[in-house]
């Protein structure tokens, strides 16, 4: 029984993705124009559905115009949105979980209350939201606040409940502004936790951050944002492939440092460099060149015991920040 | 709409649940009611008795003084002027009348004085100089020779009936009755679009500084969430004024109870004066009531929710921009001042314009311009508008009221998400075109 429900839904996601509707989200040449100001110059996106999708960019660069308008509280003034392979209506606010960077709830009103108001203007019924809240609260180990009210939470525990809110009616797309601001490290894993939990069981993720390592962790897909236009694109590991340097880091014991130094230079570029190691070894980044590591191996192979070989992979911060000044 | 609905329960709610909402409703009335008893209990306080000293020199005036409960007259005509003088400057009397020993009347009459350390009140030395000119004038027709019961007999007491064209009769006064009503109404407008402007205006502030906003409009839009609040707050305001009107009317019924006890209870011996009175002026109040059920009661009602309704979302449609544009209530005083101002201005038309010549060109006009006229139509209404101005005001009131709602509502869809930095008139004309 099982593997036949997992046949028709492997059919199920075939299908979609035969009929092109594998991207839960589509963003064709968005402009948005404040007075004289462009905030979006021709944005184009592409999410696949079951991703987490990192959007990145300084402070200032477009993300949150963007992500505005994919939540419809603003309209582009050219562009268009496509949500799950049809062009985004008023209805798809039900289908999409936002949390903003500034996020905050009404303070005197109770926990409980709180979050059935604003799930039943997602669409939910009342009881159907009061299903949901039970889940959350138990999962999440808050039920005794239900009553309290949000002035009397501290500013962690308001987080929580403004994550319930954002994921409480299901949303096909989790669009997450900063959402590890203002967690401790305990909360932010949990959340994080969380995250990844609901990405598994397909729902897809957008979030925009300024933490890389977090990017780094979680994101398949990137996309960075400058100065209203969009850079880079792309699947991480592709983007990764697409800024690497075949800079190589290198640790090796030798007696004769100057004819390793005289025979690698005859090839490579050669720079200091430092990592951590149990060994007193010589340690140096290599650039490849044209070469391939093979060769490079062998040269150092002749000179000595080789410890360390690793390829410098860019990380996504070296990326930003290269991408971001060149501009 | 069901949005909208859920919007409007939670404002209601929310504003309802407030302590301060609690407080006011209850407690207002009990301190307009001490606020009346207070003033009551100030105006039953006698005033202190007032010694005025005379000095009438030709003996023929000091008479003429009869001594009240507020002045006290004394003759001292026989003490030095001098030595009075003194007294008055001493505080031992209030005031010094001086009627000089001249024979000729026509100067006496330039030639009176009244001394005292305080500037008396106006009323007060009408009085004296309607004694004096009296006994003159009394002196004068006998001089004449003229008998003054004969001229106090041809004195005529002129009093002009009222009647309208259409026959009835009307009656003098009935206009400050109509004015009393037709203000009333205009009053509470006013009243009401300032409480209620300024709490959807605090509502809006407060969903802007606890940053909910961003996380309700990619839920509902701005213009939905607006509309919610400006109608929840209208009802918790309706309810309000509901419960007022119900204590009011409770407390009138419990009175009146007690005062128809009372009165039977003492009504023995003045009821006989009173029974008489009554029999002369009956009449007119007969014909005042029935006047009072002339007046076109339903249009004055419809006509009230009408306005109120129109002026009220107008109103409050700007209350919610200027709140959407800042950060906090502090900020927001240069923009109410423009909007208080027509509801100020329409008040004063009503009461000075309105009374004087309620279908002039001024009342007429300021009756038909959107931010005014809930005010001054209401005003105008009892002394009977004919329909079509009626209409003509409404529907340009509900039209302003649909082209400042889309104004306002992109004010406030730029605003919401505005932080920062206090905005000034040119800009938001700018969010205008976002």
């Amino acid at each position: 029984m099982f593997s036949l429900t997992f046949f028709l839904v492997q059919i199920a996601i075939f299908t979609q993705t035969k009929n092109g509707m594998s991207n839960i989200l589509e963003v064709n040449k968005v402009v948005k124009q404040y007075g004289d100001y462009t905030a979006l110059n021709e944005v184009s996106l592409t999410v696949p559905k079951g991703s987490i999708y990192g959007l990145l960019g300084p402070n200032g660069a477009g993300k949150t115009s963007l992500i505005r308008i994919i939540n419809q509280i603003t309209m582009p003034d050219s562009g268009e949105i496509i949500l799950d392979g049809e062009k985004l209506k008023p209805e798809d606010v039900s289908v999409i979980g936002y949390m903003p960077e500034e996020r905050g709830l009404y303070k005197t009103m109770r926990v409980g209350e709180q979050c059935l108001y604003l799930a039943q203007l997602k669409g939910l019924s009342k009881a159907e939201a009061k299903h949901e809240l039970d889940y959350w609260f138990d999962r999440l180990e808050i039920q005794g606040w239900w009553n309290k009210k949000i002035q009397e939470l501290s500013k962690g525990m308001a987080q929580k409940i403004q994550f319930v809110v954002t994921v409480l009616h299901k949303p096909k797309l989790l669009i997450l502004d900063e959402p590890f601001s203002g967690f401790d490290p305990v909360n932010a894993n949990l959340i994080k936790d969380e995250i990844i939990e609901l990405n598994k069981q397909g729902t897809s993720v957008i979030f925009s951050t300024h933490r890389m390592e977090s990017v780094e962790e979680m994101c398949d897909h990137i996309a960075l944002i400058h100065k209203s236009n969009k850079l880079i694109e792309g699947k991480l590991t592709d983007v990764k492939k697409q800024y690497r340097t075949n800079d190589y880091e290198v640790g090796i014991l030798t007696n004769n440092v100057e004819g390793l130094m005289y025979d690698l230079s005859q090839k490579f570029t050669l720079s200091q460099t430092d990592f951590k190691s149990l060994n007193d070894e010589l340690k140096l980044q290599i650039n490849l060149g044209t070469a391939t590591p093979n060769e490079l191996l062998n040269t150092l192979v002749q000179r000595g015991q080789v410890t360390h070989f690793v390829e410098k992979i860019p990380s996504v911060n070296d990326i930003f920040i290269q991408t971001v000044s060149e501009k | 709409m069901n949005k909208l609905l859920l919007i409007i329960k939670r404002e209601f709610i929310a504003k309802v649940r407030n302590k301060s909402f609690i407080v006011m409703t209850f407690l207002s009335p009990l301190l307009f009611v001490a606020i009346g008893v207070f003033v009551g209990y100030l105006s039953t306080m006698k005033a202190d008795l007032k010694t005025i000293a005379i000095h009438d020199e030709t003996g023929r005036f000091v008479h003429e003084f009869k001594s009240d409960k507020e002045y006290k007259y004394v003759d001292l005509s026989q003490v030095d002027l001098k030595i009075l003088k003194d007294s008055i400057v001493k505080e031992s009397y209030e005031g010094l009348l001086i009627i000089p020993k001249v024979a000729d009347n026509t100067k006496l009459q330039k030639g009176i004085q009244y001394v005292s350390n305080d500037s008396p009140s106006v009323g007060f030395i009408d009085d004296l100089q309607d004694i004096i000119a009296k006994k003159i004038t009394t002196e004068n027709f006998q001089n004449a020779g003229l008998d003054t019961l004969k001229i106090n007999n041809a004195k005529a007491d002129v009093s002009i009936n009222l009647a309208k064209a259409s026959g009835e009769e009307a009656l003098k006064g009935l206009n400050e009755i109509k004015i009393i009503i037709g203000g009333a109404f205009g009053y509470l407008i006013m009243m009401f679009i300032i409480l209620y402007g300024n709490m959807v205006m605090r509502s809006v502030i407060e969903e802007k500084t606890s940053r909910i906003i961003e996380v309700i409009i990619s839920s509902v839009k701005p213009f939905q969430l607006m509309m919610g609040k400006i109608i929840g707050t209208s009802l918790a305001g309706i309810l309000q004024f509901l419960i007022w009107a119900l204590l009011g009317l409770s407390a009138m019924f419990v009175l009146s109870t007690m005062f128809g006890v009372h009165m039977g209870a003492t009504g023995g011996v003045q009821g006989q004066a009173m029974q008489a009175a009554q029999h002369v002026d009956g009449n007119e109040i007969q014909m005042y009531i029935k006047e009072l059920w002339n007046l076109p009661i339903a249009t004055i009602l419809i006509s009230f929710i009408i306005y109120f309704i129109g002026g009220y979302f107008l109103y409050s449609s700007f209350y919610a921009s200027i709140g959407a544009a800042v950060d906090n209530e502090t900020d927001s005083q240069q923009f109410l001042l423009p909007i208080i101002m027509p509801l100020i201005l329409g008040v004063y038309i009503g009461f000075f314009t309105v009374m004087n010549d309620p279908h002039g060109t001024v009342a007429t006009v300021f009756s038909m311009i959107p931010l005014t006229s809930p005010i001054v139509m209401m005003m105008r209404i009892p002394f009977g508008v004919p329909l079509w101005q009626i209409i003509l005001s409404m529907v340009l009131l509900f039209g302003t009221f649909f082209g400042v709602v889309w104004f306002a509502a992109k004010i406030y869809r730029v605003g919401i998400l505005m932080y920062g930095k206090k905005p000034t008139w040119k800009e938001l004309i700018k969010w205008l075109k976002y």
